[in-house]
């Protein structure tokens, strides 16, 4: 449900939006739920608006966990 | 894309089913019920049941507002667009909803009604500033995740002093809706209900936070892990649920910790607190009323309100009578136990709501999954 | 004392059009002469009747083809309404293996259309047919009450030559065959899209809408007779509903690997963005081609030789399948039906 994508912010247009990037294709949003986002940060965007944002080390944590090697017994 | 392609990483996917292959007791079988319909869809646009052992079967639920938007309020849009001749702003998910007298909101546009497709709150106010001698109605439906954007338009709205624009407001709540499954009558008269664990949704809990679910994992003993919608979140979701069950635990777990808190986001909470307060009671297709699960406009808000301005009121519709989505729905049927499914029932001509949104169980199944029903002969 | 005969020339900078240029007299005639005519210029249009008397090769099949085409916006990043009528009917003759010759071309004018954006229509029209080597040999224009058109539409009708023994079709597609296509997925759509208003995003993705022709002679001319089984363009619907047509018109089943269709990031950002799916989005410049797989990688390689085919690749096979599913070997290494599209696609939120 609730269609949405991180995507990181490229430019504040004015106190409520700014312009995001996904995979090269840019659209303006509003950050009016997240307005402490900064340029270079990744946001959750959902129906044009921004929800939250990405914090990049507990992605990069996430991320670790998937790859661990040993399985635990069950 | 970053944040999304190292989530959908083929060779991580190959290690995590070996673990949950691993995880997995003899003998045991695990029912999950992915709650959200994006956790649905990833797992069968994905081919995830292939990656998970025969053990582990995931039970689709409702959450996806389109999929629990009763005939009755979609009739509700219909007739504000073709007999109020309203503008009626939507998001592209209803419009090819059934509902009574063989229409849709497509079908209605197709009688003149004049419906428009937006892909967010901001452009039905738009077409409200542009046509100020018009009514524009918009239809606000999803979960609390697409909410707040619908506060916050009332809000301009209000701010602006438009004279022209209202919300249909079918905003629905995820907390109620697991309550009420946990809570249904197959408890009643099984004494439990057939699931062991829940993938919480993502989206939504990003807004709400990690905290809400809390009291489910307490009070029904059953573990939640809020997930991602990436497939590999999904994956490692199940693994926890797995460990948890395997170790009797009940407890809240955040895989999804890269974007949800367990306050969640209080800009948001407080900008919908501010516009909308609870329903008394709510009609949700497939589960019938459910009490406090819904919202509707503030007082101070209710020149905005549709249903005031209009003087709307709900006629709940039954479903066919051989329609299975409120079971489908509670998780208690699959798609190919429902006679309608695939025959009289398709993608093409929805009987269902579980049939016409994509995330729903059975267009899921009918679109990536049906092959399985029937052994194919290969090549 | 007035000039005798004298017509006051077509405004092609602030003219628009108007009832009476539909209405078969001077007007018409002087749409004709003054616009369509000059721009497509040819040996049968110059004899100015209401047909054109063809020469036909010998011996040789006729293939005949249509397309209505009411695209809007009419003008887009990499093409409009003019090219896309060319190409549209151009690749569906090549896509019978046929050599198109010669176009007709008819035209409903919304009263009130400019001529300005008339005149760049023509003139691009006339650029695709001179570049595809097909004569817009005969045509028609109507007009009709401002509100009852978008502006225009564009009917065009095609003929090309058929070398005899020659048989590409839906339902000559075999267990083993190879499944190609010519490049990129979903480019054109998501053109399309990145315009409407509502949807408003900003993308570098250009229209690919291109006439094929060359590139199916070069492809035909690189293996034997017959081991192309079928050619198709996937346009409005995409590569998911022209393989689901292909099955079921042939009675098979086919099984694709998704790493291998190329799709390009910034439609596949697009895509993800509205909740589409790439393989339902429509392409005005590609081809599928279902090939022997003996000869499948001299075919991969002649495609990829044309300018028009280098990111070519080999996406799936065919197989035995009495359901006619066609499936796909996810990149995640699960696998799922792609089914065909029920109705127009819709962005999403949910």
């Amino acid at each position: 449900m609730c269609l949405a994508l991180p995507a990181r912010v490229v430019a504040r247009l004015d106190a409520d939006r700014a312009q995001i990037d996904l995979g090269g294709v840019r659209k303006v949003v509003s950050l009016a739920l997240v307005p402490e986002a900064q340029v270079g940060d990744y946001v959750v965007v959902h129906v044009g608006h921004a929800i939250g944002l990405i914090d990049a080390g507990e992605a990069e944590r996430t991320l670790a966990l998937f790859a661990e090697m040993e399985p635990r017994r069950a | 894309m970053k944040y999304v392609d190292e989530f959908r990483d083929g060779a991580l996917a190959q290690r995590l089913a070996e673990k949950i292959a691993v995880a997995v007791q003899r003998g045991r079988r695990y029912s999950l019920m992915e709650f959200c319909g994006g956790h649905t869809h990833a797992i069968a646009r994905y081919g995830l049941a292939e990656l998970l052992p025969p053990a582990v079967r995931m039970i689709h639920g409702p959450g996806c507002p389109v999929c629990v938007l009763p005939i009755g309020r979609i009739d509700q849009a219909i007739g504000l667009a073709l007999e109020q001749r309203v503008i009626l702003a939507t998001y592209g998910d209803t419009m090819r909803v059934p509902a009574s007298g063989a229409l849709s909101l497509l079908k209605a546009k197709a009688r003149g009604a004049d419906v428009r497709m937006v892909y967010s709150a901001a452009d039905a106010l738009e077409t409200a500033r542009r046509n100020p001698q018009r009514e524009v109605v918009f239809f606000a439906i999803g979960f609390e995740t697409t909410t707040p954007p619908t506060a916050l338009v009332v809000k301009q709205a209000a701010a602006e002093g438009l004279k022209n624009f209202s919300v249909l407001c079918c905003h629905v709540l995820t907390p109620s809706a697991i309550t009420h499954i946990l809570e249904s009558a197959e408890v009643r008269q099984y004494g439990t209900v057939p699931i062991d664990g829940f993938v919480g949704p993502a989206h939504v809990s990003i807004v709400i936070g990690s905290g809400p679910y809390e009291h489910f994992a307490e009070e029904y003993a059953k573990p939640v892990v809020i997930a991602g919608f990436e497939p590999l979140d999904v994956m490692q979701a199940v693994l926890m649920l797995v460990r948890q069950v395997n170790d009797g635990r009940a407890e809240v777990e955040n895989e999804f910790a890269r974007a949800v808190t367990r306050e969640g986001n209080l800009a948001a909470q407080r900008v919908v607190a501010e516009v909308f307060e609870l329903r008394e009671r709510f009609e949700w297709r497939g589960l019938g009323e459910v009490p406090y699960s819904a919202l509707e406009l503030r007082p101070p808000w209710a020149a905005f309100d549709a249903e005031q301005r209009f003087g709307l009121q709900y006629r709940g519709v039954p479903d066919h009578k051989q329609c299975e989505c409120g079971a489908i729905l509670r998780g208690v049927r699959r798609p190919t136990d429902c006679k309608l499914f695939g025959t009289v029932c398709t993608p093409e001509n929805p009987i269902g709501s579980c049939m016409v949104s994509s995330e729903g169980a059975c267009a899921a199944h009918y679109s990536y999954g049906r092959f399985r029903d029937i052994p194919v002969v290969s090549a | 004392m007035t000039k005798k005969d004298y017509l006051r020339p077509l405004d092609l900078r602030h003219g628009r059009v108007d009832m009476n240029h539909g209405a078969g007299g001077r007007a018409s005639a002087q749409l004709i002469d003054e616009l369509f005519a000059p721009a497509f210029d040819n040996p049968a249009l110059r004899q100015g009747n209401d047909g054109a008397a063809l020469d036909w090769p010998a011996g040789q099949r006729l293939v005949m083809s249509t397309d209505g085409h009411v695209v809007s916006p009419l003008f887009f990043p990499g093409g409009d309404i003019g090219c896309l009528a060319v190409h549209g009917t151009v690749n569906d003759v090549a896509m019978m293996g046929a050599t198109p010759l010669y176009l007709s071309a008819s035209f409903v004018l919304e009263e009130g259309f400019a001529l300005a954006d008339l005149a760049r229509i023509v003139g691009s029209m006339a650029a695709a047919a001179r570049e595809a080597g097909v004569a817009i040999v005969t045509g028609d224009t109507k007009v009709v009450e401002q509100g009852k058109g978008d502006g225009v539409f564009i009917a065009t009708t095609g003929i090309g030559v058929l070398p005899p023994g020659r048989d590409i079709g839906g339902a000559r597609a075999r267990p083993g065959d190879v499944v190609l296509v010519s490049g990129t997925m979903g480019d054109h759509g998501v053109a399309i899209l990145s315009l409407r208003e509502s949807l408003d995003f900003e993308t570098t993705i250009v229209s690919d809408t291109a006439a094929l022709n060359g590139l199916v002679a070069q492809l035909l001319a690189a293996v034997p007779e017959g081991a192309v089984r079928v050619l198709r363009d996937p346009t409005r619907g995409g590569l998911a509903t022209t393989l689901n047509e292909i099955a079921r018109q042939s009675g098979v089943g086919m099984l694709l690997d998704e790493a291998a269709i190329p799709v390009q990031p910034q439609v596949e950002a697009a895509c993800e963005l509205l909740g589409l799916d790439p393989l339902d989005i429509a392409n005005e410049g590609k081809l599928v081609a279902i090939v022997d797989p003996a000869h499948a990688e001299a075919a991969l390689a002649a495609l990829r030789a044309h300018p028009l085919g280098a990111a070519s690749a080999r996406i799936g096979a065919v197989q035995a399948d009495e359901h006619r599913f066609v499936q796909m070997a996810t990149r995640f290494g699960g696998r799922r039906v792609v089914d065909w599209l029920s109705g127009e696609p819709l962005p999403r939120i949910c």
